[in-house]
C-alpha cells in the first residue's frame, strides 16, 4: 500500500496535529511513514504545508502531480499545493464556498462547536468516510485518543464523528 | 524492537540520551529548536546525570559543552547554521585541541530558505575548520548516527559535527528505541597546558596532529560511502548524493521505473573524502551526478573532469534540491524525456504577527510617532514588523543596536537634522548579542532609541525561557537577570518601560525619548515595551475580551488592514468595509485607536 497525501493550511489552524494523526494511524497499523511539516516563521499565520507518505518510500517531500489526497483547511492555498495534486486526486476543502473538490463548511461546525480549530478534524471526519484516506474510523478515533491533551479528547473526537457523518445528512 | 513515531529533532535527542550525553547546551533557532526541547521532555529517560540548558547563545553553549567534554563525560553543543557563525571561535580553535569525553555539534542547516537569513552549508564550514561532519537524510538514520560519532569523537578526541538539515529535522518517521548506556563517569579533567592553553608554540604540532587524525577519520570503514549497486545498463555513470537530497532521489529513482539500473553512492560524511573514493570514482567513472545541499561541498573535494553538479550548473546553486529540482537535473543527466518546467509555487499567505500581538501595537506607535524614521530590527517574530513599514533591516542576532548607531554617525557627521533612528529588537535577542552593542553605542555617543520588545519569552521559537524569567530550561527556579539594571549599568540615563496596549503614554515616552536622544546632555534612550506573548496561554486567559466589532461608521478607508494588518481584520469584498473575524480577534483593542471614523468598538460600548 502507497499514499501519498498533502495537509495544508495556515499556522495556528492544527495542520500539525492532523498530519500527525495520521501518521500515528500509519504507526499503529505497522506500515512506514514519513511526513514533513513547516515549523518557524510560517507558523505565524502564514501558508503551512505537510507531506505524508505512507508505505515504501525514503523521502518525505511529494514531487509536482504525486499527491493522491490533498486535505486544505484554507482554500486559498489551493492555488498554491493544487499542483502538487495527481489530476484525478482527492481534494478535500474547509470552505464555505462552492468550488472545485470536496467541500465542507469545517471552519463553521467548529466555530458552533465553540473552538474553530477544530476544523481540522471535521476535514479528517469527511475524507475517511469517503474513503480517500488509507485510515478507517476506528483506526483515526484510536490516534485521536493518543494525541489529543486528555482534556480536549472528547471534544475532538466529536468533530471528527461530524466530520465523518457529514455525508449522510 | 520498540518504535515511535519521532520527528527528527526528537530522535536526535533520543539518540543523545540513549549514548550517555551527560551535558547538552542550545540556543533555539529553526529548525535546530526542537532538539534540546525533546530533551527536556526526555529528561526523565536519561540513565546518567544530565545538565541542560538554554544557553545566552551558541558561543556559549559550546563553550559549555567543550569544558564538560575535557572532564570526560559525553556532551552536545545544538544550533542552526548561523548560530555556528556565533560559535565559530571556539569552534575553530576545538578543531586543534580537540576534546576528551566525545562531543557532538549538532548543526541543523535550512536549504530554501524556510526560516533564516541564509542558507549556509555546515559541511562547508568543517572543511574550512577541518571537522568531520555527517549528513543524515532521515530522522532514523540522523539518530543511527548518534552513538558511533560519539565514539568516533572518543577515538580520536575531535569535536564532530552532525548536520541535519530543515526536513530531516521536521520530518517524522517510525524510529526504534534502544536503551539508553549507563557510563558512570566522573568528572576527571587533567590540566595539560600544552593542550588546553595552547600557544603559538604549541600550534603547529597540534595542527600536524589534526591532520594525520583526518586521514585516519578518513577511512574508518563504519563512515565509509554507501553503494546501491545498479545493474551495469548504464556503465561507467554513476549517481553520488548525501542528505535528504539522497533520500529524494530514492524515491525518484522509484517512482520512474529507475531503482537499481544505476550506481547510486550516499555519502555519509561528505568531510574527509576518503581519497581512494575519490580516486575509485575517477577511474571507474566517466559521469557523475552529485546532489547535495546547499553548496558543493563533495563535488569540490571530488574534482571529477566529468562531474556534473552545482560547480557546472547541472544542478541548481541555490535553494532546496526538491524532488522537482532534482526530476530535472536527473533527466538531463541521464537524457531522460525532461519534464516540464515548473513554475516555482507561490509561498501562498505570508506571516504575520499574531492577532493582539503587543509588537503589533508597538510598531504602529513608532511608525506613527516617527514617519520619516530609521528602523533597524532584528532576528524574531517582531521581524514581521516590516509588514508595518516599522522595520527597515533585519541582519544577523543583535545588529540592530550596531547598525542603529552606524545609521547615526554616518547622518550626523553631515552636519543636517539626524532622523530618528528608534532600533528594536526582542527580549532574548538583546541578552543574545544586544548588551555588548549597547555598551558600545553608548560609549561612541549614537543617539539612538532602543526599544527592548520584551514579552517575557523566546517568541519566534516556541517560548523558550529568557534570563530575566528566572527560569532555566528544565524548568528550575534561577536568579532573575533584570533589563533595566543591565541597561543601566551600560550607561543608559533614560529607561522607561510601557505596555504597548497603552498607545498614549507609548507615543508619549517615545517622543521624550527623542528629546533626550536630541538635547545636549542626552545620550541612548532605552524604551522597555513590556507585554507578554500572546503564544502564552496564561497571558491569553489573563486579558481575555470578547471580540472587537465594526459598526456601520466604517467608511471602507482600509487603514485597520492595510497599516495595522491584524490577521483578524480583513476587507469584505462585497461591501467594501472592514470585517473582524471572530475566531482570530483575541479583543485585545488595540486597533481601535487605528480607525479614522471610530468604527472600530468593543462590543460591551456599543
Ligand atoms: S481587537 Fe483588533 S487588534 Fe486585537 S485581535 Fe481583535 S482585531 Fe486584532
Ligand atoms: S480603519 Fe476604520 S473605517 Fe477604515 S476600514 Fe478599518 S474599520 Fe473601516
Amino acid at each position: 500500500m502507497k499514499q501519498q497525501i498533502v495537509v495544508s493550511g495556515i499556522g495556528g489552524q492544527g495542520v500539525l496535529f492532523l498530519t500527525r494523526v495520521i501518521a500515528q494511524v500509519a504507526v499503529d497499523r505497522g506500515i512506514p511513514v514519513l511526513t514533513s511539516e513547516s515549523h518557524g516563521m510560517a507558523q505565524r499565520g502564514g501558508t503551512v504545508l505537510s507531506t505524508l507518505k505512507v508505505g515504501n518510500f525514503a523521502a518525505p517531500l511529494i514531487r509536482t502531480g504525486q499527491a493522491d489526497v490533498a486535505l486544505l483547511l484554507f482554500e486559498a492555498n489551493l492555488a498554491v499545493h493544487r499542483a502538487l495534486v495527481k489530476d484525478d486526486g482527492e481534494l478535500l476543502i474547509n470552505s464555505d464556498r462552492e468550488g472545485e473538490g470536496d467541500r465542507i463548511d469545517g471552519s463553521g461546525i467548529a466555530r458552533k462547536m465553540g473552538n474553530a480549530v477544530l476544523s481540522n478534524l471535521v476535514l479528517l471526519g469527511r475524507a475517511v468516510s469517503k474513503n480517500a484516506l488509507f485510515c478507517t474510523e476506528e483506526e483515526c478515533i484510536a490516534a485521536i485518543g493518543k494525541l489529543a491533551p486528555a482534556k480536549f479528547i472528547e471534544q475532538n473526537l466529536q468533530a471528527f464523528r461530524i466530520g465523518v457523518q457529514s455525508l449522510q445528512q | 524492537m520498540n518504535k515511535e513515531l519521532m520527528m527528527g529533532n526528537d530522535a536526535i535527542a533520543r539518540g543523545l540520551l540513549e549514548a550517555g550525553c551527560q551535558v547538552a547546551a542550545a540556543y533555539p533557532g529553526t529548525p535546530s529548536t526542537e532538539i534540546l526541547q525533546s530533551v527536556i521532555n526526555r529528561k526523565d529517560q536519561a540513565v546518567n546525570p544530565l545538565h541542560i540548558e538554554w544557553s545566552v547563545n551558541e558561543k556559549i553553549a559550546f563553550e559549555v559543552a567543550l569544558a564538560a567534554s575535557y572532564t570526560g563525560k559525553r556532551s552536545v553543543a545544538v544550533m542552526k547554521q548561523v548560530g555556528l557563525n556565533v560559535a565559530a571561535d571556539p569552534f575553530m580553535r576545538t578543531a586543534y585541541l580537540g576534546v576528551k569525553g566525545g562531543m557532538l555539534t549538532v548543526v541543523a542547516d535550512d536549504p530554501g530558505p524556510h526560516s533564516s537569513q541564509n542558507e549556509q552549508d555546515t559541511r562547508l564550514f568543517c572543511l574550512q575548520g577541518r571537522v568531520p561532519v555527517l549528513d543524515p537524510s532521515s530522522p532514523a538514520e540522523a539518530k543511527a548516527m548518534i552513538g558511533p560519532a560519539y565514539q568516533l569523537s572518543e577515538k580520536y578526541e575531535m569535536n564532530i559535527v552532525l548536520r541535519p538539515t530543515t526536513r530531516v529535522c521536521h520530518s517524522r518517521q517510525s524510529v526504534a528505541l534502544a536503551e539508553p548506556v549507563k557510563l558512570d563517569r566522573i568528572a576527571a579533567f587533567v590540566p595539560d597546558t600544552g593542550r588546553w592553553c595552547a600557544t603559538p608554540a604549541f600550534l603547529p604540532g597540534l595542527h600536524r596532529s589534526l591532520n594525520a587524525k583526518l586521514e585516519q577519520i578518513a577511512q574508518e570503514p563504519h563512515w565509509q560511502p554507501r553503494l546501491l549497486v545498479g545493474d551495469e545498463s548504464r556503465p561507467r555513470v554513476a549517481l553520488v548524493a548525501s542528505g535528504i537530497a539522497h533520500a529524494n532521489l530514492v524515491d525518484l529513482l522509484e517512482e520512474l521505473g529507475l531503482s537499481g539500473t544505476i550506481d547510486l553512492y550516499q555519502v555519509l560524511m561528505p568531510y574527509p573524502l576518503n581519497p581512494q573514493f575519490v580516486e575509485h570514482l575517477q577511474q571507474d567513472y566517466d559521469r557523475l551526478l552529485v546532489v547535495e545541499e546547499t553548496y558543493p561541498v563533495i563535488e569540490l573535494q571530488l574534482a571529477h573532469p566529468g562531474a556534473c553538479g552545482k560547480q557546472t550548473g547541472a544542478v541548481p546553486r541555490e535553494g532546496e534540491l526538491t524532488p522537482d529540482v532534482l526530476y530535472q537535473a536527473l533527466a538531463a543527466f541521464l537524457g531522460l524525456d525532461t519534464p516540464p518546467t515548473m513554475a516555482a509555487p507561490g509561498r501562498g499567505q505570508r506571516p504575520s504577527l499574531c492577532p493582539g500581538c503587543p509588537h503589533r501595537a508597538a510598531f504602529y506607535s513608532i511608525k506613527k510617532t516617527f514617519p520619516d524614521g530609521i528602523f533597524p530590527s532584528d532576528i524574531g517574530c517582531y521581524t514581521l514588523g516590516m509588514n508595518l513599514d516599522a522595520v527597515h533591516t533585519v541582519h544577523c542576532m543583535g545588529a540592530c543596536i550596531s547598525q542603529g548607531a552606524g545609521f547615526h554617525q554616518a547622518y550626523k557627521q553631515d552636519g543636517g537634522r539626524v532622523p530618528t533612528v528608534v532600533v528594536t529588537i526582542g527580549d532574548s535577542t538583546f541578552f543574545h548579542a544586544g548588551v555588548p552593542a549597547l555598551i558600545n553605542a553608548v560609549l561612541q555617543d549614537a543617539r539612538i532609541i532602543v526599544v527592548i520588545l520584551d514579552n517575557a519569552t523566546a517568541a519566534m521559537t516556541g517560548g523558550q525561557p529568557v534570563p530575566h524569567m528566572g527560569s532555566t530550561a528544565d524548568g528550575r527556579k534561577t536568579k532573575i537577570i533584570a533589563i533595566e539594571p543591565l541597561v543601566k549599568a551600560a550607561g543608559v540615563d533614560f529607561i522607561e518601560s510601557c505596555d504597548p496596549y497603552q498607545h498614549d503614554r507609548f507615543e508619549n515616552l517615545l517622543k521624550k525619548a527623542d528629546a533626550h536622544t536630541r538635547s545636549e546632555d542626552g545620550g541612548v534612550a532605552v524604551l522597555i515595551s513590556r507585554h507578554g506573548c500572546l503564544m502564552d496561554p496564561q497571558v491569553r486567559k489573563m486579558q481575555e475580551a470578547p471580540a472587537v466589532i465594526i459598526t456601520e461608521d466604517c467608511i471602507g478607508c482600509g487603514q485597520c488592514v492595510e497599516d495595522f494588518e491584524c490577521p483578524a481584520l480583513s476587507m469584505d469584498e462585497e461591501n467594501g468595509i472592514a470585517r473582524v473575524d471572530p475566531d482570530r480577534c483575541h479583543g485585545c483593542g488595540t486597533c481601535i485607536p487605528v480607525c479614522p471614523a471610530q468604527a472600530i468598538v468593543r462590543k460591551e460600548e456599543l
